[in-house]
């Protein structure tokens, strides 16, 4: 009964937080109304969520979210000198093949994600099973570093995050 | 006054960063590059601008805004998935297959992919085909 009305309690806690936050200050109505909405979209939107999202290790999240955050300040930096000071003729953008370990898809979503946000690297394709990403790199000029770097970085951590 | 201090050097850095990221759209020589631009060196601009606000709230109205922290939320969620589906119209649209490289797997790009077989079989439910035919 309780699983059937509150099928996503994770997306309902989401929801409630966000309308909160939404509201900008805490006014018990403004909790009733959140809690409404918590409820009722999860139900509305069930079909689009067949399984929960599983994190297996908060910790890891956690310090997954610090790494990505780092990076992407890094990365507007190295993108910025490259459209600062990079001459047009000596940009080798490059396209790179990243095969992938990941299964569920709320992991290749967060990958993918991912890799568009940092450095140099924007994700354009999925291969049609799923198995490898399309990379575009702007500065590619060795493809095999930056497919090893996006395994190694994010990839391996995300596994034991997800599976 | 150094408080100011503080929220002004967060605002001359985000706007420097969100020039940046304009220019690069104009320096950069096609759709690919171009999309690199304003996925990153705007994200800090954007940044740069929302910290100075939360430090305005908090050092000189002494309140708490939580509404950055939602408009970053949004922009990290709807950055990739704006360029992707610009690259994914792209790939379909205006490009050769030549430059791309091979999957490495039994199927092709799912953006070139013509076959009737679903888009990432194990999403798809038996009984409901994976794209509008």
């Amino acid at each position: 009964m309780l699983r059937k009305l509150l099928p996503h309690p994770g997306l309902t806690l989401l929801l409630i937080l966000t309308w909160l936050m939404l509201v900008n200050e805490f006014k018990w109505g403004s909790l009733v109304f959140g809690a409404m909405l918590g409820v009722a979209l999860p139900l509305l939107t069930a079909p689009f969520w067949p399984d929960r999202p599983l994190i297996k290790n908060w910790l890891l999240a956690a310090e997954f979210v610090a790494i990505v955050l780092y990076d992407i300040a890094k990365s507007n930096i190295t993108v910025a000198l490259i459209v600062l000071f990079r001459p047009r003729a000596k940009l080798q953008p490059a396209w790179v093949t990243v095969p992938l370990d990941l299964q569920t898809p709320e992991a290749i979503t967060v990958l993918a994600g991912t890799i568009t946000m940092t450095p140099g690297t924007v994700t354009a394709d999925i291969s049609a099973d799923g198995r490898a990403l399309l990379v575009h790199c702007l500065d590619g000029a060795d493809p095999d570093a930056v497919r090893d770097d996006i395994k190694a970085r994010y990839e391996s951590r995300l596994k034991r995050i997800f599976e | 006054m150094i408080t100011e201090i503080i929220i002004a050097a967060l605002l001359a850095i985000g706007g420097t960063f969100g020039l940046v990221g304009s220019y690069g759209l104009v320096k950069l020589p096609d759709l690919m590059t171009r999309l690199h631009a304003p996925t990153k060196a705007s994200t800090l601009g954007v940044g740069g601008v929302l910290l100075a606000s939360m430090a305005d709230a908090a050092l000189r109205q002494g309140t708490v805004s939580w509404h950055e922290l939602l408009v970053t939320l949004f922009l990290f969620l709807t950055a990739p998935i704006t360029a992707n589906f610009i690259a994914k119209a792209h790939i379909a649209r205006a490009m050769p297959r030549e430059p791309l490289p091979p999957t490495g797997t039994a199927r092709d790009w799912a953006t070139l992919d013509l076959s009737d077989e679903p888009v990432m079989p194990q999403l798809t439910p038996p009984g409901r085909p994976g794209r509008p035919s």
